[in-house]
């Protein structure tokens, strides 16, 4: 399962603030933020518990053969708008979402079965576009496609944008606007020897280990928010959706010992390391000066009131390494195409006034860096 | 841009704990400076001495109940769609939120600019824009105002809920209760107004203030100015954010205000109805007033013990509040400061718990 909370904590605090879930769903419990951890643990775990899907982590331990896990299997819908972005669009999207939740847990990426759910009124080129990019994706990451399966179904409000005109030989990101495409990807992938024992999990990590990343956050979202074209400004941003196995199965093949790994997609990095956290029973401290972002995507949340420590990324690994290591494994994701921008973040230590995460500030202040709550809003002024 | 550095911060903070020999309350007037202040842990490494308290300026936390219930009143009727900026959709009203209604079918759409909502004008149905906001967000509105009267676009309508900063700094500084000793200044209000409408603050209350800018070291060097301003015994709207702020303001945004609107009396939560303080369609454009085009029917507040109105007069701090944190939390506000990124409840729950 891709959203990972701790049920137990939510549960306690869902009791200690007597709060109910809404009566209906609103996009905020669809934000990656506290809503939606407790939409997952109060309705989806309450009917489907057991213990394999209590872990709460990016895809699936199975114990197909032995009794140790050897297999991980992993599950993703892909909802965007607009469809194509900068540098990638929801085909590539589906691919690399699911292929990541495998190899955050130290998988390789196998077989990937595909669902479309189409709305009526989509071009054929655009869908063929979503393919290609789907094909090539896999490619890249060295998975099949295998099974698959395709709906249509109506447009469903007469007041959505009608899909723009197909311009001929000429693409373009307006192409896509107007069309809606739901993509469900499932994915299995064989654990790596060297992650297997033990399993790259949360509770592995211990006070002193240090925190990295492979390189600048929030550049998925900071795309996605312009590619909307809900603003009249310009900054060149792309999105960083990419394959993150190969650079997994660099550092598997140069030994590097790693405690474990998460992508911080929806939520942003400030959400995922409170996952960790939590499900640690730890702390963390990261140092607001050592986290690698451009210039552009903080430049666009300045304006607009975002915080980019919660703005989702799409080719992004935290990884979790013991402080002796941490020098090492930082030196050969750097030489990694994806790993360029890589930065020691912070490091684990014990939990303080029982929050989890600590971000020392530019200033030289710390204060403590919770989990999102909803969407983040733009600001009035 | 001023890059923030430790290092110039570590110089900033020891001059300020130099100069603090007393208990002193300054407030940050804009929203914008009460995240920035939480954000980047300032609060934390000021000397015990000097309070930071947010003041009104977080456009939807000042925004009245009953124009919150309006709005949600309108979207009931479907009569209209309604453009409003993002900040308001979980403000909740008496009985509902505008997020909670759009979840049920209400024709709802969020907007980055008014300009935006022209286009949903072209439609069968009128278009309503929510005019929150500041002296920072008027120009742009009645800009989109003046375009649909020249264009003659007759199904277009702006709700005015705007409010006016002065005035309502004035009816601060006036309470003797508060114990204000300085004010910092709204930088993105001042850009627009200029120094001038804030000189009561400094000719009657004798109050030093700072019109500042929204990184770290602006915040702590126009917390600087003012301390010094106290110490020297000198009161004067000095401007830290002289890379945005000039004397007489814009000239061309005041202008297209004043041809667009005039001055009113308005409902701020919290501090109750305010002379002057708001802005209403001048005749020529009164056509454009939703509020004369649709009769909506406004409920009863329900009384909820959200203390909103105390945290934005600065009489107390979001957690002295009984619901904060417990059953008031961003993802089910009970009051607006909770909502908004600009809200003082907001910031303090996000960074400072």
């Amino acid at each position: 399962m891709r959203d990972k909370s701790k049920v137990k904590s939510q549960k306690s605090k869902a009791k200690s603030q007597t709060l109910k879930l809404d009566s209906r769903i609103t996009l905020d419990y669809g934000s990656g933020g506290r809503k939606m951890h407790r939409l997952i643990s109060e309705i989806f775990i309450k009917h489907f518990n057991n213990p394999i899907l209590r872990k709460f982590e990016d895809s699936a331990e199975l114990e197909i053969q032995k009794s140790k896990p050897d297999y991980c299997f992993t599950i993703d819908s892909y909802v965007v708008k607009p469809i194509f972005f900068p540098d990638s669009d929801i085909g590539k999207l589906s691919i690399c979402g699911t292929v990541n939740d495998l190899a955050v847990k130290g998988a390789k990426p196998l077989y990937i079965a595909v669902s479309f759910v189409i709305q009526e009124g989509m071009s054929l080129p655009s869908l063929e576009k979503i393919c290609a990019s789907i094909a090539n994706t896999a490619k890249s990451a060295g998975v099949m496609i295998v099974t698959g399966d395709t709906k249509v179904i109506e447009r469903h409000s007469q007041d959505q944008p009608r899909p723009s005109r197909i311009k001929q030989e000429i693409f373009s990101y307006e192409q896509g606007r107007g069309e809606e495409i739901i993509i469900t990807t499932c994915g299995i992938g064989k654990i790596l020897p060297d992650f297997r024992n033990p399993t790259l999990s949360a509770k592995n990590i211990n006070i002193g280990d240090k925190v990295l990343i492979n390189g600048n956050i929030g550049d998925h979202e900071g795309a996605i928010i312009l590619a909307r074209g809900q603003f009249d400004f310009k900054a060149r941003i792309k999105s960083d959706c990419a394959p993150l196995y190969g650079l997994i199965e660099t550092l598997a093949k140069a030994k590097c010992r790693i405690k474990m790994m998460r992508d911080p997609t929806r939520g942003g990095l400030a959400t995922t390391l409170n996952e960790i956290a939590d499900a640690a029973k730890l702390g963390i401290s990261i140092n607001e000066t050592d986290i690698p972002m451009q210039k552009s995507v903080k430049g666009i949340s300045d304006i607009l009131g975002f915080d980019p420590l919660y703005m989702a990324n799409e080719g992004k690994v935290v990884i979790i390494a013991d402080a002796k290591d941490a020098n090492r494994i930082l030196r050969i994701m750097k030489k990694h195409p994806l790993g360029k921008n890589s930065a020691i973040i912070g490091e684990v230590i014990r939990r303080k006034h029982g929050l989890g995460v600590w971000l020392n500030t530019k200033i030289g202040s710390q204060r403590p860096l919770l989990e999102l709550e909803g969407f983040q809003i733009p600001r009035i002024c | 841009m001023i890059k923030t550095s430790a290092k110039t911060a570590r110089i900033l903070i020891d001059k300020i704990n130099e100069v603090v020999k007393r208990p002193i309350k300054l407030m940050e007037v804009c929203g914008t400076h009460t995240n920035a202040i939480s954000a980047s842990g300032i609060r934390q490494s000021m000397p015990k001495k000097l309070q930071l308290l947010s003041g009104p300026g977080c456009p939807v936390c000042v925004t009245a109940q009953s124009d919150i219930d309006w709005v949600i009143g309108l979207a009931r009727t479907d009569k209209a769609v309604i453009a409003t900026f993002g900040d308001l959709m979980r403000v909740p009203g008496t009985e509902s939120t505008l997020e909670k209604e759009k979840a049920q079918g209400a024709n709802i759409r969020v907007v980055y600019s008014c300009l935006d909502s022209l286009k949903y004008a072209e439609d069968k149905k009128p278009a309503v824009f929510i005019g929150v906001g500041f002296e920072t967000t008027a120009p742009t509105i009645a800009g989109t105002v003046i375009k649909a009267h020249a264009n003659k676009i007759k199904n277009f309508y702006v709700a005015p809920f705007f409010k006016l900063i002065p005035p309502a700094l004035r009816v601060i500084a006036s309470n003797p209760g508060l114990k204000i000793d300085g004010f910092i200044l709204p930088g993105h209000v001042s850009t627009i107004i200029g120094k001038r409408p804030y000189q009561f603050l400094v000719d009657q209350y004798r109050k030093p203030c700072a019109i500042t800018g929204f990184e770290a070291l602006d915040i702590l060097q126009g917390i600087y100015l003012i301390l010094k301003q106290l110490k020297d015994r000198k009161p004067e709207i000095a401007i830290q954010y002289e890379r945005s702020v000039n004397q007489q303001g814009n000239l061309t945004a005041q202008k297209i205000i004043k041809a667009v609107f005039k001055t009113t009396h308005a409902e701020w939560r919290g501090l109750g109805v305010i002379k002057d303080s708001g802005l209403l369609f001048a005749n020529k454009f009164a056509r454009y007033d939703a509020r004369a085009h649709f009769t909506i029917k406004v409920p009863k507040p329900k009384p909820t013990g959200c203390r909103c109105g105390d945290v934005l007069l600065g009489s107390i701090i979001p957690p002295q509040c009984g619901l904060f944190a417990k059953i008031c939390t961003p993802s089910n506000p009970i009051g607006p400061c909770m909502v908004s990124s600009e809200g003082a409840c907001a910031a303090y729950y996000k960074y400072e718990r």
